[in-house]
C-alpha cells in the first residue's frame, strides 16, 4: 500500500484543472480556493479532520440539522464527529441504538420534515441492513407522492474502501449497489479538501446522498484545507491530471494508486489523462467524453469487483457514445470476483502494477 | 449460580495474561478470592453472591472515566441494599431462584372496551365526545364502507386495476383520526383511507388516484389506493410493509426538537409487527423519546397466514413494554374506545415526548385486496360472523340512535348519497386524461439530471417514429 508520504504529495497537489478550463491548461479550483484573494486561510489537515470541518459548518449554518449514528457522540470510530456534541447538545448529535435500518427510517423521517438528516453508518460493509430504507424508500419518497414530500436533506456517511488490514467486513467498496438507484445520488471524495467541499455539497443538496468516505485516507491523507465553508459541486468530473494517449477514470483512494501508475506510463513515454468522478450518479460523461474523444482510449479502476462494478456502466457510456474513436478495448482494473481477502489483499487489489500493465496493453493494442 | 462461575473462571486467566486490560484492577485480592472459593462457591448462593458484590468498584469505574470526567460517578454499590448491583442500565436485584420468566402472561393482556355489541356503554372511563364529532365520524364510516364496496366493484368490473378495502376497520380509521388535530402527520400502511377520508380529502379526489389521471396528486406513478396529501398531513403509501413506521418515529423527533404542539402517527398491522422496521422503530422511538403513536391494526390475517403463524407472543400490546413503550389494548371495532386510547395516547406523546403503542383488536372482514380471494383460507362463516356481529358501523349506529342522534331515515339517505357520490366520482375520474409521459421523467430528482434529459428525447423520439399514443 502506498506510503503516507505519497499521500501527503498527493494533496500537496491540488486541483490542477477544473472541467470546464482544462482545455485552456489552466489551473482553478483550490488553487484559488488558497489564494489570498480566496476564501481566506488554510491548514493542512487529514480526512477525519476536514469531515469534521465540514460537520462543524454544517451544523452551523442550519439549526435544524443533524448528526447521528453508532457512536458518533464521543466523536466517532474514526474520530469525524469529534466535537459535535459538546458543541451542538446531545439533542442534535447523538448516539443510535446498533441498528443501521433504524437509523436511515429514522433519518428519512427526519429529512422528511425539512431537516438535514447526516446519518452516519459505521461502515460501508453495514450499509446493507439499510439498502430496502435507501432503495425502496429514500429514493422513491419524492417520485411517488408526486413531490408532494420530498427526503432530500438526508445524507448517509460511511466508511469505504481497503484499509490495508480490514479483510471482508471492513473493506468493501458497495457503491455499485447504490449507483443503481434512481433518485439517489452516490458521491465520493479523494482527498481532505474535496471531501469537506463535496459533503457539503451532499448535505446542501436537494436530493439524498449516499456519501462513502475513504477510510484509508482518514488519517494518511494530508492536505491544505480552507477552513470556511466552501461547496464543491456534484455530477462534475475534474480533470487531475492532462494527458494525450489514454483517459484513466476513477474515485476515491484508488486515485493516488493510478496516479502513480500514469506518473511511470509517463516514463515510458506515455501521456495519461486522469479524471476524477467525484459523484457517480448522476455522472459526468461529459467530461468524461471529451477526454477519451481526445485519447481515443479509457480505462477504468475501481477496488469493488470488476463484474458489475460501476466501471461497467462507464464503460457501455463511453462505447456508446465513442465507438468510432476507441483504438482499443475500455479496460477495467478492478478488484477481484470474490470476497475482500485479509493476507491476499495485494494481490485482490487493483494495484499499480496491474494499472500499468493495462495502461501498456491498452496503448499497444 | 454454576454459569456465573464458569463464566467469571474463564475470564480470570484472561485477565491474568493482560495486565492492563483494566488498567486499574488491583489483581491479587480479586483472583485470589476467586481460586481460594473456587469449590466453595458452587455451595452456597451467599458465598458465590459475595463474591458477585466483591467485584472491584475500579471494574466498572474505568467506564465511567472515558465518559467526561465531571460527571458524577452513580454510586456502584447502594450502602442500604447489598442484595442489588448498579450494573450498566441500572440498579438490579439478585435472587436466588433459578426461575425463568413465563413465555406467557398468567392472562392475556385485557382489552379496552366503551362500547357493547349493541351499542351500550360499558365503560364509565372514556373521553366524550362532541355530538357534531360523533355525527360525521359515522357519516364517514358509512362513507368509507361505501366507497370501499363501489370502488371493489369497478376493480371487478375492470374500471380500475387494483383496491385495498378497509371493511371491518371502519372505526380503527374514522376514530382515530378524530381523535387527532390535523396537524398530526399521518405514516400510513395502506388499509386507512379513512384517516384520510375524515381529514377532508374528497371521493373525487380518490378516485382520481384510483384512475392514475393528472389530478392525482401523486402524478399516475402508483397502484390505486396509494393516496398521499400534504395538505391533509397524509404520508404517500407505500406497498412495502413497516417501512412508514421508522419514519414516524424520525417526523416525531423533529416535531418534539421543533417544539411542535403535535405528533405522528403510524399505523401497521399484525403482519407488520414481524419486521425489523417495527422493531427499529419501537427500539428508536423509546431511546429517541420521540411523541408518536405507534397503531397497529391487528386484524388477524395477514394476507392468508393468521396471527398465530405471525407470532407467538399476547398480540402486540405486550411487545410495548420489551421496548421501553407505553401501551393498551383497544377493541377495534369500538369506536368510541378506538377514540378514547388515541386521544389520551395523543396527549401523553405530546406532553411526555413518549411514543405509545396502540393494539386494536379487529378482523379484516374484506380480502386482503382485489388480488386476494380470502375464502380460499378462511371459512366463509368465519368472515360472515365478525362482518355481522361486530360491524363496528352498526354499533356505533346504535349507539347514536340510542342517543337520540340517529335514524333510519337518514340513514338510507346517506347510504344512497354515498353511493351516487363515489359512482359519480369514478365517472368523472374514468374520463380524465392521464398524465403526460414527461411525468415520467419529473421528481426522481428535485432536477431532471443529463442521463434524465437524454431518455426524455430517446423516448420522445420513440413514441414519434411509432405514432405511439402518449395521452394514454
Amino acid at each position: 500500500m502506498a506510503s503516507s508520504s505519497i499521500f501527503r504529495r498527493i494533496g500537496g497537489l491540488v486541483v490542477l484543472s477544473s472541467r470546464r478550463a482544462c482545455s485552456r491548461g489552466l489551473s482553478t479550483g483550490s488553487e484559488e480556493l488558497i489564494s489570498s484573494r480566496g476564501i481566506g486561510t488554510a491548514k493542512p489537515i487529514n480526512l477525519f479532520s476536514a469531515i469534521n470541518q465540514a460537520l462543524h459548518i454544517a451544523l452551523e449554518s442550519d439549526p435544524r440539522s443533524y448528526v447521528f449514528g453508532e457512536d458518533v457522540g464521543f466523536g466517532g470510530v474514526f474520530r469525524c464527529t469529534t466535537g459535535l456534541a459538546d458543541r451542538f447538545g446531545k439533542q442534535r448529535v447523538f448516539n443510535t441504538p446498533l441498528c443501521e435500518q433504524g437509523i436511515v427510517g429514522f433519518a428519512i423521517g427526519l429529512a422528511a420534515m425539512g431537516n438535514r438528516a447526516i446519518a452516519e453508518i459505521q461502515f460501508a460493509d453495514y450499509i446493507f441492513p439499510a439498502f430496502d430504507q435507501i432503495v425502496n424508500e429514500a429514493s422513491k419518497f419524492r417520485y411517488r407522492s408526486g413531490n408532494q414530500f420530498n427526503c432530500g436533506g438526508l445524507t448517509i456517511r460511511a466508511p469505504y474502501g481497503a484499509v490495508g488490514h480490514g479483510g471482508h467486513y471492513h473493506s468493501q467498496s458497495p457503491e455499485a449497489f447504490f449507483c443503481h438507484v434512481p433518485g439517489i445520488k452516490v458521491v465520493i471524495p479523494r482527498s481532505p479538501q474535496q471531501a469537506k467541499g463535496l459533503l457539503l455539497s451532499s448535505i446542501r443538496d436537494p436530493n439524498p446522498v449516499v456519501f462513502f468516505e475513504p477510510k484509508l485516507l482518514y488519517r494518511l491523507a494530508v492536505e491544505e484545507v480552507p477552513e470556511k465553508d466552501y461547496m464543491v459541486p456534484l455530477s462534475e468530473a475534474e480533470v487531475i491530471r492532462e494527458g494525450s494517449d489514454i483517459t484513466l477514470v476513477g474515485w476515491g483512494a484508488q486515485l493516488s494508486i493510478m496516479e502513480q501508475a500514469c506518473i511511470e506510463a509517463e516514463k515510458d513515454g506515455i501521456s495519461c489523462e486522469l479524471i476524477d468522478l467525484k459523484t457517480l450518479i448522476p455522472w459526468d460523461k461529459e467530461t468524461v467524453e471529451a477526454s477519451v474523444n481526445k485519447t481515443g482510449r479509457l480505462l477504468v479502476s475501481h477496488e469493488a469487483p470488476v463484474t458489475g462494478g460501476f466501471g461497467a456502466e462507464i464503460s457501455a457510456s463511453i462505447v456508446e457514445r465513442c465507438f468510432l474513436r476507441l483504438e482499443a478495448p475500455v479496460s477495467r482494473v478492478c478488484g477481484l470476483d470474490t470476497p475482500f481477502p485479509l493476507v491476499f489483499e495485494p494481490f485482490y487489489l487493483p494495484s499499480k502494477i496491474k494499472i500499468l500493465d493495462a495502461i501498456k496493453s491498452t496503448v499497444n493494442y | 449460580m454454576a454459569l456465573y462461575l464458569s463464566k467469571y473462571g474463564k475470564i480470570l486467566p484472561h485477565l491474568q495474561r493482560k495486565k492492563g486490560f483494566l488498567g486499574l484492577i488491583s489483581r491479587s485480592p480479586w483472583s485470589s478470592r476467586f481460586r481460594q472459593n473456587g469449590a466453595a462457591l458452587s455451595d452456597s448462593s451467599r458465598t458465590s453472591h459475595a463474591v458477585l458484590c466483591e467485584i472491584p468498584i475500579v471494574f466498572t469505574s474505568r467506564r465511567f472515566e472515558s465518559v467526561r470526567a465531571d460527571k458524577e460517578l452513580i454510586p456502584l454499590q447502594s450502602a442500604s441494599d447489598p442484595q442489588a448491583l448498579n450494573f450498566p442500565g441500572g440498579i438490579v436485584k439478585f435472587t436466588p431462584e433459578l426461575k425463568f420468566l413465563s413465555e406467557y402472561p398468567e392472562e392475556r393482556m385485557h382489552c379496552y372496551r366503551v362500547l357493547g355489541e349493541n351499542g351500550e356503554i360499558v365503560s364509565s372511563n372514556f373521553v366524550q365526545i362532541d355530538k357534531d364529532i360523533a355525527l360525521k365520524m359515522y357519516k364517514d364510516m358509512v362513507t368509507l364502507q361505501t366507497m370501499d364496496t363501489v370502488f371493489y366493484e369497478a376493480q371487478r368490473q375492470g374500471r380500475i386495476s387494483f383496491y385495498v378495502t378497509a371493511i371491518g376497520e371502519e372505526a380503527v380509521n374514522i376514530a382515530s383520526a378524530a381523535a387527532l388535530r390535523m396537524d398530526d402527520l399521518v405514516f400510513p400502511q395502506y388499509r386507512e383511507a379513512g384517516v384520510l377520508l375524515w381529514r377532508g380529502f374528497t371521493i373525487q379526489e380518490f378516485a382520481d388516484q384510483c384512475f392514475g389521471n393528472k389530478n392525482d396528486y401523486g402524478k399516475g406513478r402508483q397502484m390505486p389506493a396509494h393516496y398521499g396529501s400534504s395538505k391533509h398531513n397524509y404520508f404517500t403509501i407505500a406497498s412495502t410493509v413497516a417501512t412508514q413506521i421508522p419514519h414516524a418515529v424520525g417526523a416525531a423527533y423533529s416535531l418534539k426538537m421543533d417544539g411542535q404542539d403535535a405528533c405522528t402517527i403510524t399505523y401497521f398491522g399484525d403482519g407488520g409487527t414481524s419486521t425489523g422496521d417495527f422493531h427499529a422503530a419501537m427500539n428508536f422511538a423509546a431511546v429517541m423519546e420521540a411523541p408518536v403513536i405507534l397503531f397497529c391494526r391487528n386484524n388477524g390475517w395477514a394476507i392468508s397466514t393468521p396471527v398465530d403463524e405471525q407470532f407467538r407472543s399476547d398480540g402486540i400490546v405486550v411487545r410495548g413494554q420489551a421496548y421501553g413503550v407505553r401501551s393498551i389494548r383497544v377493541d377495534g371495532n369500538d369506536a368510541l374506545a378506538v377514540f378514547s386510547a388515541v386521544h389520551a395516547a395523543r396527549e401523553m406523546a405530546i406532553s411526555e415526548s413518549k411514543p405509545v403503542l396502540i393494539e386494536a383488536l379487529t378482523y379484516r372482514a374484506g380480502h386482503h385486496t382485489t388480488s386476494d380471494d380470502s375464502s380460499r383460507y378462511r371459512p366463509a362463516e368465519e368472515i360472515e360472523w365478525w362482518r355481522a356481529a361486530q360491524d363496528p358501523v352498526a354499533r356505533f349506529r346504535k349507539w347514536l340512535e340510542g342517543e337520540g342522534l340517529w335514524e333510519a331515515q337518514s340513514e338510507a339517505e346517506l347510504r344512497a348519497y354515498a353511493r351516487n357520490e363515489v359512482l359519480r366520482a369514478i365517472q368523472v375520474a374514468e374520463r380524465i386524461n392521464k398524465p403526460s409521459v414527461e411525468e415520467v421523467f419529473t421528481d426522481v430528482y428535485d432536477v431532471p439530471p443529463p442521463n434524465l434529459a437524454d431518455q426524455e428525447i430517446s423516448l420522445g423520439e420513440t413514441i414519434r417514429r411509432h405514432q405511439l399514443d402518449s395521452s394514454v
